[in-house]
């Protein structure tokens, strides 16, 4: 079961006028698989969605889903996906419950039906089950608009960015339900701006300007990343980064939260000799650490890389 | 929106058919006797007690005459010519100078006509006098009485019309603005990917505006008939067949400028560009058979003149499902059409 493909891209090209918004995409996601696509806004996720939902028509190359072609046989998909725009798209003077009716029906089920499929999430809405759901808060309505996507019981389900704008709290709530439902057997594709929550995914996709940089497992994600990484602290952050940027041998300098993650262009890094450098250029309490890369280091890896590659 | 949607079309309906009347009444005219006989005074009597006329001045020079047009004061003037009474008795004829404002030009149509019957009153009352002149007075009297509306009335008239456009506009806007806000609001991405075909989406959206349209024009026919007394001389029942089909037709163009254009204020103008094109070319205000040749030939294509006339055949004239047949072929074969291209128009994918 696992070991079969529910999504399949090949060559896929899209343009807006004269903006790639997608250059040559190949993928293939298995069933079952919970699948995350990372990257800035603007990076081509929304508009890869759009075509697996078969909202868009690609210019070039194709996309299967769920074994359907998504121009020829778009009817077969839209009966099972489920998909939920990073916009909220549900009708915000209709009540939770109306919603969730409405949507059943259009899709010829009932809520009773597929009950169990949703009951985790939907439980927690029921409070307000009379409430209209432009009223709801942000957390409440994407739990909403996921149970609408889920009540006719979808094999696949697209979840464009589904945690932007949503507390802390409610984004780790809902990362535990598509654990859940992937242990249902659907397949999950989501898309985020968000590093931490890509670690959560089976397997990751880089994109940056309508191209992937790379895809694979989080863990195979961060084994790209081959250069030693170290984690630079100093009080003068600011400073210290300008200073590191001057070093001879700096490869990339970049602030990481409270410290400043480094890389030497040598394959090996006398962290002695750094500190000696840092000290006499005037900084004190200097600490350097050498750090194990996390996933946000290799995504900007292989931006700089690939930024790299175009400026030659 | 309730409100909206049926308290501002009846008031518009109440104000509308009171306001665009083409009754003329109380017409200001200045008076230019140059006779000052006992005829003239009576002549200008004729004028004064008549009802439609309303004496706002008088004098003895025809500039000051000019200058009460001139200044509004007054809408007509009318010269006696000195020997006004002699030249009447003795040559039985006479010429009176009636002086029209006619920037408004139905308006001085009507005043004319006012002027006609008080002039050929006051000839009448006075053949006695034609007779022992030893002229000829007229052996054929000119009569006229308008029919199926014989007194007039220009409520009778407008109220069918003034209904009509207000079923349109209700229908119009509501499903002009209805497709193209679910683009704004979103919710058109969540629908477009059900398995909902286009012409189960279409005929959701028309439904409920049909009712209300069809809702909107019962309202609209018991304020015609209880507070403009408006005749039904035909029968309701036809009436609501073909209202039942026109709402397809302004429903079907309402939906297709929805599914075309991306936000309400585009659709808004569209909407608007064709409401007053139809408006204006409906017969509502001017008279089909007065526009030019290729002005009439465009009407054919409006519905809404269709409706309008259908209305006022089958409410004052009592015309029967035979005698309107013409214009229902035509408004069936519209309605399939709108239907038809906003269903095709309205495609299940993305509007980037």
């Amino acid at each position: 079961m696992t070991s079969k493909t529910a999504v399949r891209v090949t060559g896929l090209t899209k343009h807006f006028g004269s903006v790639e918004a997608l250059r040559e995409i190949n993928l293939a996601i298995h069933e079952g698989e919970l699948f995350g696509f990372i990257g800035a806004d603007g990076a081509g996720k929304t508009t890869l969605f759009r075509i697996l939902c078969a909202l868009l028509l690609p210019d070039k190359g194709n996309a299967e889903v769920l074994g359907f072609d998504t121009v020829t046989a778009f009817r077969e998909i839209r009966k099972r996906i489920g998909y939920m725009p990073g916009r909220f798209s549900l009708y915000q003077d209709l009540s939770v419950e109306e919603n969730l009716r409405f949507f059943a029906t259009v899709f010829g089920t009932t809520i009773k039906a597929n009950y169990e499929l949703i009951k985790d999430i939907y439980s927690q809405l029921e409070p307000f089950r009379n409430r209209m759901a432009g009223k709801l808060s942000g957390g409440m309505k994407q739990k909403l608009a996921l149970s609408c996507a889920l009540v006719h019981r979808p094999e696949l389900l697209l979840l464009d960015e589904p945690t932007t704008g949503v507390d802390a709290v409610s984004r780790r709530e809902f990362w535990q339900m598509l654990g859940k439902l992937q242990k249902k057997g659907i397949t999950i594709l989501v898309s985020t701006p968000y590093m931490d929550e890509a670690a959560l995914c089976d397997r990751i996709a880089f994109l940056q300007n309508g191209a992937t940089l790379g895809i694979d497992t989080p863990k195979g994600i961060v084994s790209l990343f081959t250069r030693p990484l170290y984690a630079v602290r100093s009080l003068q952050k600011h400073i210290l980064i300008n200073t590191l940027r001057q070093y001879e041998h700096a490869a990339s300098v970049y602030a990481f939260g409270s410290c400043v993650h480094y890389t030497d262009k040598r394959p090996s890094l006398d962290q002695g000799e750094l500190q000696a450098y840092l000290t006499s250029c005037g900084l004190n309490g200097v600490q350097i650490e050498h750090i194990e890369p996390s996933i946000e280091d290799t995504f900007i890896a292989l931006l700089e890389e690939k930024g790299g590659l175009k400026n030659a | 929106m309730v409100p909206i949607i049926f308290i501002m079309p009846f008031i518009q309906l109440l104000i509308l058919s009171n306001a665009a009347t083409f009754d003329v009444k109380h017409v200001p005219f200045h008076l230019q006797d140059l006779d000052r006989s006992s005829l003239s005074n009576n002549l200008a009597r004729y004028f004064s007690s008549s009802g439609y006329f309303r004496r706002t001045g008088e004098s003895f020079s025809s500039i000051q005459a000019v200058d009460e047009l001139i200044s509004r004061k007054a809408d007509l003037v009318v010269v006696i010519p000195r020997n006004f009474e002699h030249d009447l008795i003795t040559l039985g004829s006479t010429p009176v100078q009636l002086i029209i404002n006619a920037e408004d030009g139905f308006s001085a149509g009507v005043i004319q006509g006012y002027t006609n019957d008080i002039i050929t009153g006051f000839n009448n009352e006075h053949k006695m006098l034609f007779a022992r002149a030893g002229a000829a007075f007229p052996e054929i009297q000119v009569t006229s009485s308008g029919w199926y509306n014989p007194e007039l009335e220009y409520t009778h008239y407008m109220v069918p019309g003034i209904l009509v456009i207000l079923v349109t506009l209700i229908g119009l806007f509501l499903s002009g603005m209805n497709v193209v806000s679910e683009k704004e609001t979103g919710t058109i991405e969540q629908i477009n990917v059900t398995p909902v075909k286009s012409y189960q989406f279409i005929t959701g959206k028309l439904l409920p505006f049909w009712i209300i349209g069809l809702g909107e024009l019962t309202l609209g026919l018991f304020i015609a008939r209880i507070v403009f007394h408006v005749p039904m001389l035909g029968s309701y029942l036809l009436v609501y067949l073909v209202a039942s089909i026109y709402l397809l037709v302004v429903l079907g163009m309402g939906l297709l400028i929805s599914t075309i254009t991306d936000t309400q204020q585009q659709a808004m103008f569209v909407a608007w560009f064709f409401m007053v094109i139809f408006t204006l070319l409906s017969g509502l205000f001017t008279s089909i058979e007065s526009m030019p040749d290729w002005a009439q030939l465009v009407t054919m294509l409006n519905p809404v003149r269709h409706f309008v006339d259908i209305m006022r055949r089958v409410m004052l004239k009592g015309s029967e499902f035979a005698d309107i047949t013409g214009s229902l072929v035509i408004l069936c074969v519209y309605a399939a059409v709108m239907l038809t291209l906003a269903v095709n128009r309205y495609k299940k994918v993305s509007y980037v």
